[in-house]
């Protein structure tokens, strides 16, 4: 069984692959309930090539959202070095760097992590609808 | 001080924890319920219960008492935490999830299936996990301590005991339901002084302070060890003890500049006095402490920005996060999971920057004695007077503790799943063994904590997240991306990585701040030493090539693809094993 963290490298090599959870969404369920990778058979190069792709899309979004959140966390320290009227500035009677730093950057963050998993589960659809109308 | 309501909060919340590991222990039938609480936990209380276990003694007590002596710069620590989870949950949350690891070294070996690899990664973990327990028991001493004028070991030890006994009656599926209680009581207890708190402050009248920090009441400050501290301006303080080497009694004229101070001298600070501030924290005024890169170090921007790549980077390699995602039920419900994690981090960490802020107008003398993470512990009662001010210090003292409960026992359990898995390796009676490893993996953090000194809590994490970035993250990141991964660049990436970050950062600790850009690089290896650690493991699998393991074409599906369709039945293997990297 799959679900026994301390199998042996042996084991985990011959361990087969158990399902763990049911489907939870409609359009899932109308995927067939048996490995779909497996079913295609002859075509499993064909998976590969589906499998691939939605790699790639996945590896893009996860490194689009970095480098979002890098500009965003970066440009502000440099903003922050470098704009020396910034400790003057009071905005909604804060000093503005520690209304940045200490409240708003926060929103921001959970905003690029819901970006993140919209987009992920998208393309994990993405990916179902290929396989299914192969 | 009345020693009882904290001492009473701090009872209070170790028997909930026991009860609720309890609780867990009749549903703790089978080792899955205790690795794993047989993936039965769901999404919100999976994602309280990593917030709980994220928030450290260094989050609830370290940062706030950072932002006291060092200003602005210090909200980079919280900012940074939350951006890690961020960075965790864009790269590689879902794919761990589901290639099925239950420990940094299983991930090692599955996916690269080497078993050098696999120990160094057992090592590592233990070593991160202890650098970070550290702190954790050291904050529980420091806590116990001050509320109650208990022995600096006693609040360590209490954290074990309760720990051990969590940990060893319900495992995982107990300390998940423990840990998710512990974080609503973290936020709370933060929240509700906070909030009482800005209030006090807002009717105080004149908000902002520019000059030196001046004591707003009459306090007395005892010197336990001897120290040299820093007096902005003249001063006249009362002193009893003695001042740079001669015995004092009665009011003395200070001229500016460095002075030592005895063993046990005792400083009356009255109100309006500027406080001296000990020699190595800023003696800043706070005007430059209000203000962006005024913490008074050593090439400021480079700091702030290796700060904030050590804590991003680093919060995906600690070891008791992965073990989190595997009580999610798929890939889908971890990044759900994952996404709410940053939401409760945000709102918890508007807190300690109110503290922090708070503590340097109200708790000055803390400047003195530098003990400054005491900071949350002690402004409830310092602003409010009476039994108000004692219940709410009860409060923070009953959160502190469940910082380092809940953080603590993750940890343990943790390190003892390595423990028992590779340095022990009983097969037999797996439980039995767990339960000793665990006891091995928190004492031996608890010895080393006894005589650490005034370490501040916020840089030993710091520590730990160094090691972790420059070590397990380039592992993870390319292990879950890229193909061409082997276990011998794997392997030279995470030692020359971890090797560097450690004996910069120790160095740091054990012979305190260096001048220029040494110092600068050793105070903060991440920038350098995270994409070292990247170069080294891409260039020497390059040179491996021919040694890319076999099964990588199934580990990325298995990675990668949606749960359901690996659903049921087998992948045919030999077709999908197309490598083509090789």
């Amino acid at each position: 069984m799959n679900d026994n963290p301390h199998r042996t490298a042996e084991e985990s090599r011959t361990a087969r692959r158990v399902r763990v959870v049911h489907p939870r969404t409609a359009a899932v369920r109308r995927v067939p309930s048996r490995g779909v990778l497996h079913e295609m058979g002859d075509e499993t190069v064909l998976g590969e090539i589906y499998l691939r792709s939605l790699v790639r899309s996945q590896m893009r979004l996860g490194l689009l959202v970095c480098a979002c959140a890098a500009l965003t966390l970066g440009g502000t320290a440099l903003w922050m070095a470098l704009d020396p009227g910034l400790d003057h500035r009071h905005w909604l009677g804060m000093p503005a760097g520690w209304l940045i730093l200490g409240i708003a950057v926060y929103p921001v963050l959970i905003g690029m992590g819901a970006y993140f998993v919209r987009h992920a589960e998208h393309n994990e659809r993405d990916f179902a609808v290929l396989v299914r109308d192969r | 001080m009345n020693s009882e309501l904290p001492g009473a909060a701090v009872l209070l919340v170790g028997l909930a924890t026991v009860g609720v590991g309890a609780l867990g222990l009749r549903r703790a039938r089978t080792a899955s319920d205790f690795y794993v609480a047989s993936r039965a936990v769901s999404p919100r209380w999976n994602a309280a219960a990593i917030g709980g276990e994220y928030l450290s003694a260094a989050s609830y007590l370290g940062i706030a008492g950072l932002i006291l002596a060092y200003g602005l710069d210090m909200l980079w620590y919280p900012v940074g935490y939350t951006a890690g989870y961020l960075v965790l949950l864009a790269l590689i949350a879902a794919p761990l999830r589901r290639s099925g690891a239950y420990t940094l070294p299983d991930f090692a070996e599955t996916r690269l299936r080497s078993g050098v690899l696999r120990s160094l990664a057992s090592v590592l973990v233990v070593l991160i996990g202890w650098l970070y327990l550290l702190p954790q028991l050291q904050g529980a001493g420091l806590t116990l301590a001050t509320q109650t004028g208990a022995p600096a070991w006693l609040g360590g030890l209490v954290v074990c005991a309760v720990v051990l006994a969590a940990v060893s009656v319900g495992g995982m599926r107990s300390i998940t339901f423990a840990q998710a209680f512990q974080f609503w009581l973290k936020l709370t207890a933060l929240l509700i002084p906070a909030l009482l708190l800005a209030v006090l402050w807002r009717h105080d009248g004149s908000p902002h302070d520019t000059g030196y920090p001046t004591s707003r009441t009459n306090v007395t400050v005892r010197v336990d060890t001897a120290v040299t501290v820093t007096l902005p301006v003249p001063e006249k303080l009362t002193v009893r003890g003695t001042v740079d080497d001669r015995p004092v009694s009665g009011m003395l004229a200070l001229a500016p500049g460095a002075h030592r101070l005895g063993a046990g001298t005792m400083v009356e600070l009255r109100k309006g006095d500027v406080v001296p501030v000990l020699s190595s924290l800023p003696a800043s005024t706070d005007k430059q402490w209000a203000r962006p890169l005024g913490a008074g170090r050593g090439h400021p921007l480079y700091a702030n920005l290796s700060l904030i790549l050590a804590i991003c980077l680093g919060t995906m390699g600690l070891p008791h996060v992965l073990v989190r995602f595997y009580t999610n039920p798929d890939g889908r419900d971890t990044r759900r999971t994952a996404l709410v994690v940053i939401g409760l981090l945000s709102a918890f960490y508007l807190l300690p920057t109110v503290f922090g802020a708070l503590g340097r107008r109200y708790l000055p003398d803390l400047l003195l004695t530098g003990k400054t993470d005491a900071t949350v512990l002690l402004l409830p009662e310092r602003m409010i007077a009476g039994l108000p001010g004692q219940l709410l210090g009860a409060l923070v003292t009953a959160g502190a503790f469940a910082a380092f409960l809940s953080t603590s026992s993750g940890l343990t359990v943790s390190v003892a799943g390595v423990l028992s898995r590779d340095v022990l390796r009983r097969k037999a009676n797996r439980v039995r063994w767990f339960r000793w490893s665990a006891a091995i993996g928190i004492a031996v953090p608890y010895v080393l904590s006894l005589p650490s000194g005034h370490v501040p809590l916020a840089a030993l994490v710091g520590l730990a997240f160094a090691v972790a970035a420059s070590t397990f993250c380039p592992m993870l990141v390319l292990g879950v991306w890229w193909r061409g991964l082997t276990a011998a660049g794997a392997c030279a990436g995470m030692i020359s990585g971890g090797v560097l970050a450690s004996i910069a950062v120790l160095t740091t600790i054990l012979t305190g701040d260096h001048p220029g850009w040494p110092g600068a690089l050793l105070a903060e290896p991440a920038a350098c030493t995270v994409p070292l650690a990247f170069l080294v493991m891409v260039t020497v699998s390059l040179l491996t090539r021919d040694r890319i393991p076999a099964g990588v074409g199934q580990a990325m599906i298995r990675m990668h693809a949606p749960e359901w369709a690996l659903s049921q039945s087998v992948v045919d293997r030999s077709s999908l094993e197309t490598d083509r990297s090789s």
